[in-house]
């Protein structure tokens, strides 16, 4: 028998504002997070982009320095992010043996990998601080959730690049109606603006080069758009049985109601243009609702903002909502949040039950004209999503040809 | 110059409590890192490294084990530095 699924906490640290009220105030306010970066790096390395969508409460502000110091900054928003769920939730009273984590990252601890590895060579082996390995494996996330929250269950990790934390959600949602647990924390986070990630991604023509005007770099759907831009932070969900959250007496988001999974097999950077695999995640996620296309009220799309994969997104939903895809509320937050790679997914889902909440579809800022290859119902103000149930989905595509999407109903 | 004994302890707690939180205050000469200050080895380990760089010391790893209380760290440091 299907269980119904309850989002009973959210949490959201990013460019946007350090907590999820914040998050969404700002979003429905039309801000951009992204700014001129002011590392010395930049210059230093020749990085050819300059800016960035950084998380704008740094987690030094936030945690204790001895418990900073142990953590890579990726596992810093985790439990930042986490830690505002879980009070949002009312921190849930529940036996340890019936609390899991479905955590995701999409690179991990870039940086205590590399600092470990200046280290090295500038000082010797003995400064490699022991902590180093358990701090960049891409696990430490949902390790240190386990530890700090008393999660016994599981504690599970997602990698699958930019789709990793709505396969989180979409695997909590599972690990739920399969009985493994009462209540979960699901998300993920990532700190990956470093000149490494910059660079490569960079190189791969990836990122937006408008170092003259950062704020408007991330234009999703824009005729003009160039490239993504990068982002961080981290987003988290508790998520519990129905029946757990109404035995007591929590306040209820949204209900999380199917995820989809797929793998493209086409190229391990480039989505399948016929968007085939990605259509299969949707298709998949409304089967897991019992919902048709039909009912769908609002999309928070992927959506980078490159030339190539906004237009592959808007053909695959084509081949799920036929010509309704053009008449569906459509969100393509990253345009003010910037990608949070593997961070990108929870915090979207964040922005989706926040819709669904308030009936209202966020704004899409930075568009300039709109591309007729990416005609997605978008608005640079806030669109109403009318009365009624409704029915939403979050869309993550990531590198290695994963799809992943997952559906929320309203409350 | 040599630092004190009392210089090593007052340097030693501050990087205790860099690394795990501890107020520098509990940080007596005659508790124990693990059964009252409740330092786990990485922990210790940690100090123990940036202990060497800060007092320009070696601590062979065989020592390490040997530095039950901070007055044997205190101790082992200062005469160290000799």
């Amino acid at each position: 028998m299907t269980k119904r699924i309850v989002v009973t906490g959210i949490g959201a640290t990013s460019a946007l504002g350090g907590t999820a009220p914040e998050n969404w105030t700002n979003l429905l306010a039309g801000q951009s997070g992204t700014r001129t970066l002011a590392h010395e790096w930049i210059e230093k390395y020749q990085i050819p982009v300059h800016f960035a969508a950084e998380a704008i409460v740094r987690p030094e502000e936030v945690l204790p320095r001895h418990e900073a110091k142990r953590l890579d900054p990726s596992t810093q928003f985790a439990l930042i992010a986490a830690r505002e769920a879980w009070e949002d939730a009312g921190a849930p009273d529940v036996a340890p043996e019936r609390l899991g984590v479905d955590w995701a990252t999409g690179i991990g601890g870039v940086w205590t990998l590399l600092d470990a590895w200046d280290t090295l060579r500038e000082k010797g082996p003995r400064r490699v601080m022991p902590l180093t390995v358990p701090m960049l494996m891409p696990n430490a996330g949902a390790g240190n959730l386990s530890l700090h929250f008393n999660a016994k269950a599981y504690a599970r990790t997602v990698v699958s690049a930019c789709a990793s934390s709505t396969e989180s959600i979409a695997n909590a949602y599972e690990h739920l109606q399969d009985g493994l647990a009462d209540v979960v924390i699901a998300g993920g986070a990532e700190s990956a603006i470093h000149p490494i990630t910059m660079a490569s991604f960079a190189s791969a023509q990836a990122l937006s080069r408008r170092n003259d005007d950062p704020a408007t770099a991330s234009r999703p759907g824009a005729i003009d758009r160039d490239g993504f831009v990068m982002g961080e932070g981290g987003a988290a969900l508790v998520l519990e049985t129905e029946e757990h959250a109404a035995a007591r007496g929590a306040k209820i988001y949204a209900y999380v109601v199917g995820g989809g999974v797929t793998a493209d097999s086409y190229h391990i950077t480039g989505n399948d243009p016929e968007g085939a695999g990605a259509a299969r995640a949707v298709e998949a996620a409304l089967a897991q609702a019992g919902a048709s296309p039909d009912e769908v009220a609002h999309i928070n799309a992927h959506a980078t903002s490159t030339p190539v994969g906004d237009p592959n997104e808007y053909e695959a939903l084509k081949r799920v909502f036929g010509d309704r895809i053009d008449e569906i509320p459509v969100s393509a937050t990253k345009a003010s949040t910037g990608h949070l790679l593997g961070g990108t997914g929870a915090l979207e889902a964040v922005y989706t039950i926040l819709a669904l909440r308030d009936r209202v579809a966020p704004p899409t800022i930075n568009m300039t004209e709109p591309d007729p290859a990416v005609p997605f119902k978008l608005s640079t103000s806030p669109q109403p999503l009318g009365d009624g149930e409704l029915l939403a989905i979050s869309n993550s595509f990531g590198f290695g040809g994963h799809n992943a999407v997952v559906a929320f109903r309203s409350a | 110059m040599a630092l004190t004994h009392d210089e090593v302890l007052a340097g030693l707690a501050e990087l205790v409590t860099d690394e795990t939180g501890i107020d520098a205050s509990e940080v007596q000469m005659e508790k124990s890192f693990t059964d009252d200050l409740d330092i786990d080895s990485i922990s210790m380990m940690t100090i123990v490294v940036n202990a060497e760089e800060k007092f320009g010391v070696t601590i062979p790893d065989d020592e390490v084990k040997n530095l039950k209380t901070v007055a044997d760290a205190v101790n082992f440091i200062v005469a160290g530095q000799e």
